[in-house]
Formats: C-alpha cells, structure tokens, sequence
C-alpha cells in the first residue's frame, strides 16, 4: 500500500514585495505553488526540467528557473515575478518595449524573458547586444527569432538609463 | 469617400498589438492558466510499443486508487475521429491497436495530477506486440504488416499522380535534364506551451471545452461526432495558443478525453500535456525523400518537370492526404514552367503522426527546388539571381497545374535582397570557407476550399456597436500569436476612422463568434479581413447615414476619421464617434453588422484541383551568408537577408516579427531541428522510440546562434486582399534552407541534399571532395514506388480546359489526341 501523503508545510513567501503565507506539500517546485497555490499564473512552463526558461524568476534579484527550485527554500528569500513588474497600470518599461518592439508573439516565454532581462538590466544598465544575447540565451522563444526580443532590451536599458538619471 | 481612397491612418502603422499588454504582464491567460472549482486533473497512460494488438486492459486496482474519479479506455470511445473527412482512423483512446509509442490506451481522472500519475502506473495492459514499420522503404517492402486496414494498398495512405503535359516530351527536347534526389528529415513545432485543455458541464447543462487550439470550428465538428452530441450543445473555446505552427490543428486525444469525463463526472477536468508527450502528439513535418528531373534550355530556362514525392506519415492519417499533395502543387507557382507530372506517395510507419508544420509540405520539395536551381546555374554559368529572376511567373498568370497567380512581387524580392545582401560582390567572391547562397518562395494567402466540403464563408465577422461608442469586433479566428487578434482590430478601426484600442476584440469561441475556419494555411489575414472589411463598411453606411443628416451633408461626403466624423467640404460640421453612433443607433435601432468570405472560385476543374489554390500568393526571396569551418563542419550563419512580398504590411512592426520569426524557424530546420527514432535493442523490447523526445535533446536555435536577420517588406497590394495585405506566417520560412545548403556550397564547395545539414554530413562531403569523389552527401537512390497512372491534365497554354482528359468511356487518358489538343 502507499505510504501516506506527506503533510503540508507552512511557509512565508515573500512574493513581489508582499508576504504570503502559504500550505503545500514539501515536494512542490516554486513554479507549482507560485501557480497553483498563489494563482500566479503569469509564470509559465514549458518542459519542467530546466531546459526552456519559460518559468524564470528573481529570487534575491537572480534570475532562477522556478521549475528546479522547491519552494519551501525559498522561505525568508525575495521572489519577485512578472505581476510584479508594473507599477500599478504602468508598464515597466521593459514590458513597454516588448509590447510596442515585437518583443512577445505568443507571449509564452514572454514572462521568463522579461525576468532574465530585468535582472540584466538590473546587474548592467549598459550591456552590448552580445550580452543581452548571452544573458537570454536560457531562454527558448519559437516565435520571434530573438531579434526583436534584443531590441525591446536594447530600447528599455535607453529607457531606464534616462530615468535614472 | 470609398474606403480604398482613404489615407490610411491604422493600417501601415507601427502600433502596440492588441494583445501586446496583457501578454508581458502574465495576464494573457494560457489553457493551463485557467482553473474552476471542484475541478479535478486528467493524465493519459501512453503504449510503450510502436505496434501492438491490446489483448487486455485491467483497470480495477487504478480505478480503485484513493482520489481516483474516473478511468477510461478505448471502450468509452466507439466512435473514431480525424482532422480530415477521408481519414478518421483515431480513437481518444486505443480500442485494441497501438501504433505509435505514445498512442494514448487510458486515461486517469483524480483530484490532483500527482494522484493521477499514481494511479496510471497501476493500469496493467497486455500487449501482443507486431512487426513494427520505421521507415516508407519498410513500409512499401512489407505490405502484409498492414498498420491500418484503410488505404490505397498495403502501408499506402494516399498515392497521387498528375501530369500537366506532356513532360517526358518535354525533357527529351530539353538542352539538359538535371535529376537530383533529396531528403529533408522530419521536425516538430515545439511551441513553448505545452497543450492543455479544460472541459466543464456549464450551469445550462451545455459542454465548454477551452483548449490551446488552432482550429477551434474543426475541433467543434470533431467533439461532437465523438461525443455523439449535438454540436450546438458543445462550445469551443480556443485560449491563446502559446504557438501553434501547426501542431494545434489536428483535433487531439486529450481534447476528447477531458471533455468526455468532464461529461461522466458533472465536474471540470483539466489536463497539460508533458513536453514529453507533446512530442508524441507531433503532426510536425513529414520526411520526406524527393527526385527531381528538371529539363532546362542552355540559356536557363525550365522546359518541364517530374517531381516524385515519398511521405514518412507516421502512424495516423492526420491532414496527409492534403500534406502529400503540398508536396507537388505549390511547385510551378515561382518560376515559369510549361509542364508539370508530380507523383506523391503517404506511407504509414509506426512513428508519432506527421501533419502540418509551417510551410505544410512546401518546404521539402521547395528545398529540392531551389538547391537544384543552383547546381543548374552552376551548371550553365549562370548566376543564380539572374537565372531566377528571368523566369518568375507573370501577374495574372495561370501555372500549369492551373492555379491562378494574381499579383506577385518575387522579381522585386529578387532585385531587392540582392542589393542589400551585396550578393553580386559576395557570390563566387567570398574566401575559402565563406560563402553566400540565394533561395526563393512562393506561399497561399489561404486554402481556397475548406477540409470538408461545404458552400459556407470561410470566415465570418460581426460586430456590435452602441450608443457608449463602444465597438466589439467577433470572430471565430484564433490568436496564435501571429498577431490576428490585431490585424482584426486593425481593419475595423481604419474603416471606421477610430484607433484600435477603441476596439475589444473577441474570437476563437465557438459559442459566441462567427465560424471561421482557423489559424492555418496562412489564411486569417485575407479571409478574415475580407469578413472584417465587409462588415465594418456595413455599419459604416449607417453611421455616415445618420452622421449625414446631422452634419446637413450627403452619406457619400462623410468621413470617418482619428474618432471624428465630418463632411468633406466643411471638417466644421464635425461631431465625434461617439455620437455619430447614438444617431446612428437611433435611427436604425440596435447597431449591428456581420460580413462574410468566401474565396474566388479556382479555374481548375480537374479532380483534386482544390489543393493549391489560393486568393493570393506571396512571394520571398532570400540569402543567407555562411562561414563553414573546414576542420569541424560547424556551419556559422553570420546574417540572413530576405525580402518578402507582402502586398501590405497591416503592422509593419509584427510583419517583421513575423518574417524573422519564420527564417529563424527555417534556419533552425536547415540545421539542427530533427525528430529522429531509434530502434532500442532486442533485449528492450526493440521498439520504436523517439531519440529526443526533450527540449535539452530537440536543438533548437537560442539567442546566441540567431544571427541578425534584415528585412525588406516589397509592398504591391494585392486586389483580393483586405487592404492589399497577404499573408507573413509561413512564406518567409520556405527559402532559408535551400539558400544555407547553397550557401554552404559556395563557402566550401560541397552539395548537403538534405536537410538537417550538420557538421558531420559537412565532414564526409569534404574528405569525398579532398579524394576527388563527387562531393556531396544526400540519398543516392530513390525506391520504386507504385504511383498510380497519372490524371492528365492540358495545362491552359495547351489548350486545356481545366478538367483531365477522359475518353467516351470515362476512363482517364494518357494523352490527348491531336484534335482535342487544338481545341
């Protein structure tokens, strides 16, 4: 017979600035319960073993793939996701520059890229093109051919380089 | 003021989609982002056996499995399904056959997916396992291994021959005739998402199904067959596709599945395929094996053609009997050629399902095409963008399989990526090891007739209107990140003089839209933005109707525009959409207007001329420069141009998105993409696996082996289309593999004729060339294949008429007898 499921732990996850107290069995990776406990659908999947980029995170400012991480690590730790990004309605203007650049088609990596190039940009508010296409290069996207993704990076660093000033 | 005179102020304009927003904040909600209470999760047990009788199923200890809710076999699905009407041979679940590893044979319901998988490993199948079938040369050597028991004959799916003239004539009287083999292996979409379905019995007792699919209305006809419902009590509901590329097309197992026990149970249920399995659904590219006999005049000029064709179909019929004739049709539609005979064979191997991959069986023969068009400028010394270029078929034209060419851009194309390639200082001039190549393409703006046969619109559009100024636009298309969502939102607002944030646009739901026929063949801008076209100049009339006898004006002097609506001789007499709609709602009552299309009737009469028609080709030419290291094979792809017939770009930006996106899916093709089997030993069963079936094994191109792709959009709008706008999605794909083979010729002087071409194939090319073999690596024969006599066909320059030649008897002729010739 089976053994008996293992009981749920309680944890405090600090998800986007706000803490969320959350139950769910040990076993679950950050991308399960950040969906499937936290409704926080906007961080997708796309094989669950670390191969596509699709479930990027921050987790302390790092980007991670949510997929290989067990949530119950992350107690205490600073996980920050795509709902997170906009201030309110306004865009962040890396989600601007995806929008109005043809930086997102289906839109499907478009979270895990936006995560990746945040903390990029974050990291190095001036990086070369081969950089960005480094700091990408984790991240699968089938529909657009990484160009125009480049570019939206390109222009959003010009962006926040002017309001940082 | 007719809309064709019209400035235009959203069309041609770089804008933020309409889908733009939502899809970079998390809040484009994907199938398996959505969730209702009480629902519980579904997970299929897969055959691992390529072929094999299913003796016995025992589900009684799963079934008894705590949190189990349901399980299923193929017993609950009498009924077998398909995406086309002349091959339903699918079951939801496999009744008594496997054919493929990966056929689904159960399927597990229970209150969490973890439980599910538990429950799945205690299902106990018996399996007789059968011979198993791994390739078409297999498959026709051993008819008696029969995978289906429909078909032409033995593992013979469909089996076409056409012959447009008389092309042995032809080549006989031809300067030259270059035959050629080719192979171009099979690949797969692999869209980011992964498919996933929710199907729920609603409060009014009807069944919704929200899914990741392309072709929701297909879909809708599907589920009720197989359900035995009517289709008026089921509602599609086609979520965004997190891509598509055509592996959402084909109506799936776990579609029927989810919605069949979301019936059983009174509660929702949910399921998300793994990558793993989303490998084994497929429908990607079929293999395909080529031989080319093309007869040319000295000076470069094509005299005939026979092309023969061998399909690898995998398992199921999926859209084959359409793939094998993409194989052969689109083929005269680029450059002139007199006759045409093309032989295409689908054989059933025991592999996941092949289907329609972008492109959907044009980018295999194209590759022979254009690779071959080179070693004849090679050849006749010739360069091989001038050889192209003084054949392109002519503006309303007719080709020899009788398809009708309107407008056509591809000698612009041609003169254009020339230029900004800096081919004619790179061809044949580059240093050893680097090297340009030059391919062209030719692609539908849409199938002219539909997969099943109907007098119907192929696409439909209402639109709603009231006195808030609030304009909602429906239709049954699906947003598959193409950008169809805003090229709908896009037409209607140029028409109606707003911007497109002041649309909302809703489609892809059976439920609420107009029937559309779907995301594929390249057919949503042209058909749907007829459909849109037509019924925002509709509500049009009345709202310049009404606004007229406001402004104190006539019907035909009012102009909708930038939100406005104002008399042409006097912008005074102006008032805002706004209220120009509540006049408009007063005087007509409640606003309203749907617009239709169907495409222009095809000139061929003969049998299977539905397939290749189209209201609008488009048309690229491309090149692509690459560095190929002598010592390792690895080919580098430094920069890619291509130029794109586009008739109108409705959003320039997407366009090149669109355009990029598909060379970059091509280069991946030409060089690495390969959905590749392998026989595991005896000991292990000797089945038929997948070599890959994961993103880490399946290479795929990633940011750092994208090379800059640079774009030029030949824009020559096309009359049959919404604005002159043809289609972007799939065309741009077809000429990127043929220009990296021919330009891997030029940089070291060898031919790869086939596709993936990898370093190793590099490798043995070069040490036969350093031993002074024929420097090539590719197939070196192509089997005998049982081709059925030919329909014959005059092409129209014969004085044909269409229609294939019978005689009094009815029975198909060879050849036309003198006098029928002169008619």
């Amino acid at each position: 017979m089976k053994t008996p499921a293992p009981r749920n732990v309680h944890v405090c996850l600090r998800v986007n600035g706000e803490e969320q107290q959350v139950s769910f069995a040990p076993y679950k990776t950050l991308l399960e319960v950040l969906r499937e406990d936290l409704n926080l659908t906007g961080t997708k999947h796309g094989c669950e073993l670390g191969e596509c980029g699709a479930c990027a995170v921050l987790i302390d400012g790092e980007p991670v793939l949510s997929c290989l991480v067990l949530a119950l690590e992350c107690e205490g730790r600073c996980i920050e996701t795509v709902e997170g990004l906009a201030s309110g309605t306004k865009l962040h203007p890396l989600q601007a520059a995806f929008a109005d650049r043809g930086g997102s088609q289906c839109g499907y990596c478009t979270s895990g890229m936006l995560m990746t190039a945040k903390a990029l940009l974050d990291h190095e508010p001036n990086p070369s093109r081969e950089r960005i296409k480094e700091a990408i290069a984790g991240n699968i996207c089938r529909c657009t051919g990484y160009n125009q993704i480049v570019e939206a990076i390109e222009s959003a660093a010009v962006e926040l380089r002017e309001v940082g000033k | 003021m007719s809309v064709a005179n019209k400035r235009l102020e959203v069309v041609g304009q770089v804008r933020r989609r309409v889908d733009g927003r939502g899809k970079t904040t998390g809040q484009a909600y994907f199938a398996d982002d959505l969730a209702l209470p009480r629902m519980v999760q579904c997970k299929l047990l897969r055959s691992p056996m390529p072929h094999a009788i299913i003796e016995s199923i025992d589900v009684a200890r799963a079934a008894k499995y705590p949190g189990v809710h349901l399980v299923l076999t193929g017993k609950d699905f009498p009924v077998p399904f398909g995406i086309m009407p002349v091959s339903l041979d699918e079951y939801a679940l496999a009744p008594e056959r496997v054919r493929h590893v990966g056929d689904p044979v159960a399927a597990v319901i229970a209150r969490d997916e973890q439980t599910a998988l538990e429950a799945i490993e205690l299902i106990e199948v018996k399996y007789r396992p059968l011979p198993t079938i791994a390739s078409p040369e297999e498959a026709l050597a051993h008819p008696e291994t029969r995978i289906h028991d429909y078909g032409e004959q033995g593992n013979i799916h469909r089996n076409q021959a056409y012959e447009f003239g008389d092309v042995e004539e032809a080549l006989a009287k031809s300067d030259y005739v270059f035959e050629d083999t080719f192979f171009y292996q099979g690949n797969t979409h692999l869209p980011m998402e992964q498919q996933a379905s929710l199907a729920a019995v609603e409060g009014d007792g009807k069944l919704t199904l929200s899914t990741s699919t392309q072709n929701p209305h297909y879909l809708h006809r599907q589920l009720a067959r197989v359900l035995q419902m009517p289709a008026s009590q089921i509602r599609v509901i086609a979520t965004p596709n997190g891509g598509g590329f055509g592996g959402k097309c084909d109506p799936a197992n776990h579609e029927m599945v989810v919605s069949k026990a979301a019936l059983l149970l009174g509660r929702p249920v949910k399921i998300c395929l793994t990558r793993e399995e989303v490998f084994y659904q497929h429908r990607g590219r079929h293999p395909v094996l080529m031989k080319f006999r093309t007869g040319v005049t000295k000076d470069g000029k094509l005299t005939g053609m026979h092309l023969q064709t061998l399909l690898d179909g995998g398992g199921y019929g999926s859209h084959g009997p359409a793939s094998t004739f993409y194989t052969g049709v689109l083929t005269p539609v680029t450059y002139d050629l007199p006759r045409f005979k093309f032989d295409a064979c689908r054989v059933f191997t025991n592999k996941p399902p092949c289907g329609p991959k972008r492109g959907h069986g044009t980018p295999q023969p194209r590759f022979g095409q254009e690779v071959q068009l080179d070693k004849i400028a090679e050849k006749l010394g010739l360069d091989p963008a001038e050889l192209r270029l003084n054949m392109v078929t002519k503006p309303n034209s007719l080709t020899a399989n009788w398809l009708k060419i309107g407008s056509t851009g591809l000698a612009e194309c041609i003169r254009k990526v020339v230029e900004i390639s800096g081919w004619k200082e790179k061809y044949k001039k580059l240093p050893e090891g680097r090297g340009v190549g030059l391919a062209c393409s030719a692609y539908m703006c849409g199938a002219g007739v539909s997969i099943y046969w109907n007098k119907m619109p192929h696409s439909g559009v209402q639109l709603l209107l009231d006195r808030s100024g609030q304009v909602t636009v429906l239709c049954g298309a699906t947003e598959i990140g193409q950008g169809s969502d805003d090229v709908l939102a896009a037409i209607v607002a140029e028409v109606l003089g707003i911007s497109t944030l002041d649309v909302r646009v809703l489609t892809g739901d059976t439920g609420l839209t107009p029937i559309d026929l779907g995301s594929y063949s390249s057919r949503v801008t042209v058909m749907m933005g007829n459909a849109a076209m037509q019924a925002a100049e509709r509500v049009r009339e009345r709202i310049a109707a009404a606004a007229a006898e406001q402004l104190g004006t006539l019907p035909e002097r009012v102009i909708l525009s930038q939100g406005r609506v104002f008399a042409a001789e006097d912008t005074n007499k102006a008032m805002s959409f706004v209220e120009a709609v509540a006049l408009a709602e007063a005087k007509f009552g409640t606003l309203g207007s749907v617009g239709s299309y169907s495409p222009p009737k095809a000139p061929g009469k003969y049998k299977g001329a539905g397939v290749g028609p189209s209201p609008a080709y488009s048309f690229s030419a491309c090149v692509v420069e690459a560095e190929v290291d002598p010592k390792t094979g690895w080919i580098t792809v430094p920069k890619i141009w291509i130029a794109h017939d586009i008739g109108r770009a409705i959003n320039p930006v997407h366009v090149r998105g669109q355009v990029i996106g598909g060379v970059y899916m091509g280069l991946g093709e030409a060089l690495m993409e390969e959905q590749a089997f392998r026989r595991l030993p005896e000991k292990l069963s000797n089945a038929l696996v997948h070599k890959m079936p994961s993103m880490l094994e399946y290479k795929s191109l990633t940011s750092l082996d994208m090379p800059e792709v640079e774009v030029a959009l030949i824009e020559e709008p096309d009359p049959n289309c919404p604005f002159g706008a043809k289609e972007a999605g799939q065309g741009p794909l077809l000429p990127v593999m043929p220009a990296v083979a021919n330009a891997v010729f030029d940089a070291v002087g060898v031919r790869i004729d086939e596709v993936p071409i990898t370093p190793d194939k590099v490798l043995v090319a070069l040490e036969k060339k350093a031993k002074g073999e024929a420097p090539r690596v590719g197939p070196e024969s192509f089997p005998p294949v049982p081709y059925p006599q030919p329909t014959f066909v005059l092409p129209p320059w014969e004085g044909g008429d269409g229609d294939e030649l019978k005689s009094a008897d009815g029975k198909p002729l060879r050849r036309a007898k003198k006098e029928i010739a002169i008619l």
